[in-house]
């Protein structure tokens, strides 16, 4: 295992921001750890590589306790902050440098080694800009960049896309896999449920911190909800008289005028809710249930009927 | 954890890497503000001195001056410049995701905050020589007064910027710490003489006063024994701040 958590709890004051906490990252793995704002994630993170100590319990990152030896772990992980930290007025080339020389990298490695990310993450064209005039897309790839720079066998991303357009996302998403195929172990946390199921081998589901569900995107997904997902727009009026078509085991969930049906078959209940009402239905959709759907139904609490 | 001087090294090239980006605009006004001193105060008002302890008024100014030149070069740095760090750039997140520890962010942005006071001395003191007011060879031993005048204004700043909720506070520091200082530490009078026997013992509380000192002596070409009092002084209050820094530094950055 790559990180072992054993009961971990961190108490601020009053406030208990993760509870009771267990987790285990193999090698090679990619784990994700998702919730909303405030559910312990990346207090969690900050645990990991002992910036903070647990108020409770043990954690061990390539078999080391992280609190007894907390610069032996950190030599051998990366971080990229949730948000980006960088010297503005500096280039991203003098940030790398500056970087570099906190994991003590010397001449002519450290230039090597800055040559070689500023390629990997596509950095080049303003390598000699000052930091500040970047683009947020590029000042990201800038933050990864620097948390590469020690070649970790542990990436830890905190919300690596948040604020990103899609043409930068798929390309980071591209550059994780990369990472991961060299045999990076990947800790990442999201609140981009497509993410997630894109990228992690595994999801851990927080909140108020305290891991509510763990396991494969896909199987988290077949044992929480159905196969797939029906949005319709509904009037809260109607709704009786569809909830009336659905067999008692399907489950319901509500977002203003729009409902969103979970039912393993969807072609034959579409027929029957044809069928009651002829009027075209708006923006009728229907897709697979994803990560986001359990997310909801996991943290929401909009949900109602069925078992 | 063992304390790694390499990793404190890498804080203080940090800062020198941002330093160097617009050491342009931060060196000049460290060569006018001495001449400007010297010119209203030494030559200005010491035109109606006819001399003080002995001296010149600009002769007995110099040495304080460079004391006060290196405070404040380091005061700057582990108030505002800390604090800016600390609460809008996060450096020191950053540098918790290395094998950097507290121990090593405080010992960088010490040597920092001394390097600061050696360029604001030194730039001081080379104005000192040109002006001819710097006896050579005897005024090269001021030099460490600078060092020990940044340590020590690194260690009090540290202290009082890591317990500051505000940044609106600094202007205490300066106005109602900092300032009294500079007025009241030999600078600009000798306090032997105007203070009575009672008061002298607590003038020797005042930190200033004793890197002062030290840089007189030196100017002079003379050794008293209290400068030994005045080193002891120096390096026992700063180490002791640090030490109680240590785990304020622990409890901002790691909580
Ligand atoms: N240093 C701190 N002192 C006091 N409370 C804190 C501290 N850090 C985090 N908290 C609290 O702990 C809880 C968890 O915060 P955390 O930042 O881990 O959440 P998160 O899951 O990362 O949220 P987000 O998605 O918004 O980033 C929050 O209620 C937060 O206010
Ligand atoms: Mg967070």
């Amino acid at each position: 295992m790559i990180v072992r958590a054993q009961g971990v709890s961190k108490k601020f004051d009053q406030h208990l921001a993760v509870e009771d906490l267990d987790l285990e990252i193999p090698h090679g793995s990619c784990f994700g750890l998702l919730g909303p704002n405030g559910a312990g994630k990346t207090t969690t993170l900050r645990m990991i590589y002992g910036a903070t100590a647990p108020t409770s319990g043990c954690i061990k990152v390539f078999d080391i306790d992280v609190a007894k030896q907390p610069r032996s772990v950190r030599a051998r992980l990366g971080v990229t902050l949730q948000h980006n930290v960088m010297i503005d007025v500096l280039t991203p080339i003098d940030n790398l440098r500056v970087f570099g020389r906190y994991h003590l990298l010397r001449e002519p490695e450290l230039s090597k080694r800055i040559d070689y990310l500023v390629d990997f993450l596509e950095l080049r064209s303003h390598a000699d800009m000052p930091v500040i005039n970047l683009s947020g897309g590029f000042q990201r790839r800038l933050a990864i960049a620097m948390s590469l720079m020690n070649d970790p066998e542990l990436l830890i991303l905190d919300e690596p896309t948040t604020g990103l357009d899609p043409a930068v996302r798929l390309a980071l998403w591209s550059k994780i896999r990369d990472l991961r195929t060299a045999g990076t172990t990947v800790l990442i946390t999201t609140h981009y449920m497509d993410e997630a199921q894109r990228l992690c081998d595994r999801v851990a589901v927080m909140a108020e911190g305290k891991i509510i569900a763990e396991g494969a995107p896909s199987d988290l997904i077949a044992t929480h909800l159905k196969q797939e997902a029906i949005e319709i727009d509904c009037d809260p009026s109607e709704e009786k008289k569809l909830l009336a078509l659905l067999p008692n085991t399907a489950r319901t969930m509500r977002a203003a005028g729009r409902l969103v049906i979970y039912v393993d078959e969807a072609t034959e209940l579409l027929s029957s809710i044809d069928a009651v009402s002829k009027d075209d239905r708006h923006s009728r959709v229907i897709r697979p249930t994803n990560l986001e759907d359990l997310f909801l139904h996991l943290t929401g609490t909009q949900l109602e009927g069925g078992a | 954890m063992t304390f790694s001087l390499p990793h404190a090294l890498a804080v203080w090239r940090r800062n020198a890497a941002m330093y160097g980006r617009t050491w342009m605009y931060n060196l000049l006004p460290n060569f006018f503000e001495p001449v400007l001193y010297l010119v209203a105060i030494g030559l200005g008002v010491g035109a109606y001195v006819s001399e003080m302890a002995g001296m010149s008024y600009a002769e007995f100014l110099a040495p304080g001056l460079v004391c006060v030149a290196a405070m404040n070069g380091a005061s700057f740095e582990v108030t505002y410049n800390i604090y800016v760090r600390l609460t809008f750039d996060k450096a020191y997140d950053a540098m918790l995701t290395t094998p950097i520890g507290p121990d090593e962010v405080l010992a960088g942005e010490v040597l920092w905050a001394m390097t600061r006071a050696s360029i604001y001395g030194g730039c001081f003191f080379l104005v000192l020589v040109l002006w001819g007011l710097a006896p050579m060879p005897s005024a090269i031993l001021a030099l460490p007064s600078i060092l020990l005048s940044g340590l020590l204004f690194a260690a009090l700043g540290i202290a009082f910027t890591l317990r500051v909720p505000s940044i609106d506070l600094f202007s205490f520091y300066f106005t109602l710490f900092l300032t009294p200082l500079f007025l009241f530490s030999d600078v600009f009078f000798p306090l032997e003489e105007r203070l009575a026997g009672a008061w002298l013992w607590v003038a020797e509380l005042l930190p200033l006063l004793h890197p002062v000192r030290i840089a007189r002596c030196a100017f002079r070409g003379e050794f008293r024994a209290i400068i030994l009092w005045d080193v002891v002084y120096l390096l026992g209050l700063s180490t002791a701040l640090l030490w109680w820094s240590r785990s304020a530094v622990r409890e901002r950055l790691m909580s």
